[in-house]
């Protein structure tokens, strides 16, 4: 009897730990040993290729904030992240209001919402491509009906930067919206009601009840969207028809396919492990300045 | 009880992971991994016939990620395929690392040597001596041309007339201006690939000197090849189409570019892409007569299991037979010397290309050619090259500016 519930407390106390221990394991061997390894990596000289690697120290930081194709990578990040991420949250708030709204078949409509995030990014960015192409794409041939003559997308630094952010919004809008529209439904209708009795419009009772409501929300998807904005690659490497540059002039090259460009094609794990860590480093920046801007709204209203 | 269940499943699991290793109908299953068309598939069952213990099996990948892979394959130690076709672009960055390659000096290569030219038996050795690549094709290099367009603007169409019309790279860019005047609406070339890679591929000295050092800034021969492509494209004598772009390729069947320069292997891809264009397409000679672009290696990574039934299959792979029975298949020129004068070459020719001498044009433009020495980076630092004369086309940069830019990006790349 003793024995029995002296293994149930042990069983109490310990089970909680094993059932999440599969996570930290794998966590452990496919996130915490690459990302230590690659702090290690960053210290030399390291050809993917060479037999023995020299160690240089900070070398290669160094070289990297002298580096104006990095410095260029990351500007080009931060404009397709604020052109991609503040329309795609805006159209997602307003998805959602209109998903929270009695409808006929709602699953329906809210399934369709995900459908294009549960494309996949390559099939999302050959569409695009010929959407935005030079001399057969749909959208030149509308404004060759216009008249208004034709646009080479990948060849203007906004121009193409536009088109990617499109791709980006096209993605991840109804998943944004699906959260929203989540957040949204645990907001009590009474208050709508109330405020709908002192006389409040649709855009009033938006803006003064359901955005408050749902703030910590808004906060979680600008942080998501933030990270997830940072780290863009199939986007730009597919427009650019497999290029690592982002173009000619690298004018819509993202850190991550700059990264991609150093390590895999010019195999500098060293250089590319170091911008790696700095990239790591710009998007912690990011989103915490996103953070207290979204905060520092809170406090205002 | 539980404790018995869990040495089961760890059982199981052991069991799962030991199985697939073995070769277990007693047979030697060889994996060669290519890209592009190497035209292999039928030699492989006929080579099983000859050796009926082999089985093989190919991989074709994307060429740029044919080569990641290969790269992290051998980098991990694990992965890769008994033979491993490399391309002229990435070859330097394998010979470089001959400690991951078999040396097929080990295997019967001195015996074999003098089946290629020497600077194609170079190309795939290291700096020590190690052999670790085979020649498979080479690029040789011609102009494609459509002999409609051509009498479009009242220029000759026979192709010995049109291969005179241009004896210089100069001559080709008159030629196209005179040809610019009468047809406005049909480019002259396809985009900056190809005439750039076409004059580059008749120095001597390239990108690289002997001794891997990078001379973009200070060759006057890469210069020249950049100051005509850039004049060429400032001319607005391009279809500004990106090689093996979707542009390019509906340039190719549509007839919207008059001429390309074109390797060997190049033909073949013409010949699919523009198959309703069949019968107005041609070949003549390249302004500068020789040249190359392209061409490959079989190579035997170290970590095969199998080096000599790897080797012996690469060499019988490359083998002066099986090369020419490959041109008349897929259009990959043979990198075997002797198949130069024979007939079995000379005489073939091309019934999309209206019955060019193909045989003879290439082998004449391969005997031309000027060995030059591919550096490490080769491959990467041509891409900025032609990056920078798109960067012309698009009209982000003026030729001085984007030359600027060029020289900044070779340095980081030196």
């Amino acid at each position: 009897m003793r024995r029995r519930s002296r293994f149930h407390r042990l069983d109490r106390r310990a089970s909680p730990y094993l059932y999440v221990l599969p996570f930290f394991l794998l966590f452990a061997v496919f996130g915490a040993f690459p990302l230590f390894y690659t702090v290690w990596v960053s210290l030399f000289d390291w050809d993917f290729l060479a037999e023995t690697h020299t160690w240089i120290g900070l070398a290669n930081y160094t070289r990297l904030f002298g580096d104006y194709t990095f410095w260029n990578a990351v500007l080009n990040t931060v404009q397709i992240l604020v052109l991609a991420t503040v329309p795609q949250l805006v159209l997602a708030l307003l998805l959602a209001y209109a998903l929270n709204h009695r409808l006929r078949m709602p699953t329906t409509w809210r399934m369709s919402a995900l459908l294009p995030n549960i494309t996949s990014v390559v099939a999302v960015t050959i569409i695009f491509g010929q959407l935005f192409g030079r001399d057969y794409g749909l959208i030149n041939y509308l404004l060759g009906l216009l008249d208004v003559g034709k646009i080479d997308w990948q060849a203007g630094k906004a121009s193409s930067q536009f088109a990617i952010a499109v791709m980006i919004v096209w993605r991840w809008t109804g998943y944004t919206a699906l959260i929203y529209l989540a957040a949204m439904q645990a907001v009590p209708r009474d208050l709508y009601a109330a405020a709908a009795l002192d006389g409040a419009s649709r855009f009033q009772q938006f803006r003064k009840i359901t955005v408050p409501a749902i703030r910590p929300t808004i906060v979680f998807t600008v942080i998501v969207a933030t990270i997830a904005g940072m780290q863009v690659l199939a986007e730009p490497l597919l427009f650019g028809g497999g290029s690592v540059t982002g173009g000619s002039d690298r004018q819509f090259q993202t850190l991550s396919l700059y990264l991609y460009e150093v390590g895999f094609t010019r195999w500098e794990f060293g250089y590319a492990s170091a911008a790696a860590w700095i990239m790591f480093a710009l998007i912690v920046v990011a989103a915490l300045v996103n953070y207290l801007l979204i905060s520092r709204l809170r406090r205002h209203s | 009880m539980r404790s018995r269940l869990l040495a089961g499943l760890l059982a199981v699991a052991l069991t799962a992971t030991g199985a697939g290793c073995g070769d277990d109908d007693g047979r030697i299953h060889l994996t060669v991994s290519t890209f592009g068309e190497f035209g292999y598939q039928p030699l492989y069952r006929e080579y099983e016939r000859l050796n009926p213990e082999i089985r093989i099996t190919e991989r074709v990948t994307r060429t740029e990620d044919h080569h990641k892979n290969l790269a992290a394959h051998l980098a991990t130690k694990t992965g890769a395929a008994d033979v491993e076709a490399i391309e002229e672009g990435w070859i330097s960055q394998f010979t470089n690392a001959p400690n991951r390659f078999v040396d097929f000096n080990e295997y019967g290569g001195p015996a074999i040597k003098d089946r290629w030219p020497t600077w194609k038996w170079a190309a795939g050795s290291a700096a020590d001596g190690r052999v670790i690549g085979l020649g498979t094709d080479v690029g040789g290099m011609a102009m494609c041309y459509r002999k409609d367009l051509l009498a479009r603007a009242g220029l000759p169409t026979e192709r010995t007339a049109v291969g005179e019309l241009w004896p210089t790279w100069a001559d080709y860019i008159a030629t196209g201006l005179r040809f610019r005047q009468r047809v406005p609406d049909v480019a002259f070339f396809d985009g900056p690939s190809a005439i750039y890679r076409g004059i580059l591929g008749q120095q001597r000295v390239g990108l690289y000197d002997g001794k891997d050092n990078v001379v973009v800034r200070t060759n006057p021969a890469v210069k020249r090849a950049w100051d005509l492509s850039a004049q060429a494209v400032s001319a607005g004598l391009s279809a500004r189409a990106t090689a093996f772009s979707a542009d390019w390729t509906a340039g190719l069947a549509q007839g919207l570019f008059a001429t390309i320069a074109c390797p060997s292997w190049l033909t073949n891809y013409i010949a699919q892409q523009a198959a309703s264009a069949a019968g107005q397409w041609d070949i003549a000679t390249v302004p500068g007569r020789g040249g190359n672009w392209g061409g490959s290696w079989l190579s035997v990574p170290r970590q095969t299991e199998h080096p000599a039934e790897a080797t012996a299959l690469a060499i019988w792979l490359t083998a002066p037979e099986q090369q020419a029975r490959i041109f008349e298949s897929t259009s990959n020129f043979p990198s075997a010397v002797d198949l130069y004068d024979d007939p079995v070459i000379l005489e073939r020719t091309s019934a999309f290309f209206g019955n060019a001498p193909v045989g003879r044009i290439f082998a004449d433009s391969v005997t031309a050619l000027v060995p030059q020495y591919q550096g490490p980076r080769s491959g990467d630092i041509n891409a900025r090259i032609i990056d920078g004369l798109t960067r012309i086309e698009q009209g982000r940069d003026s030729p001085d500016e984007s030359w600027r830019k060029v020289l900044r990006e070779a340095d980081a790349l030196s």
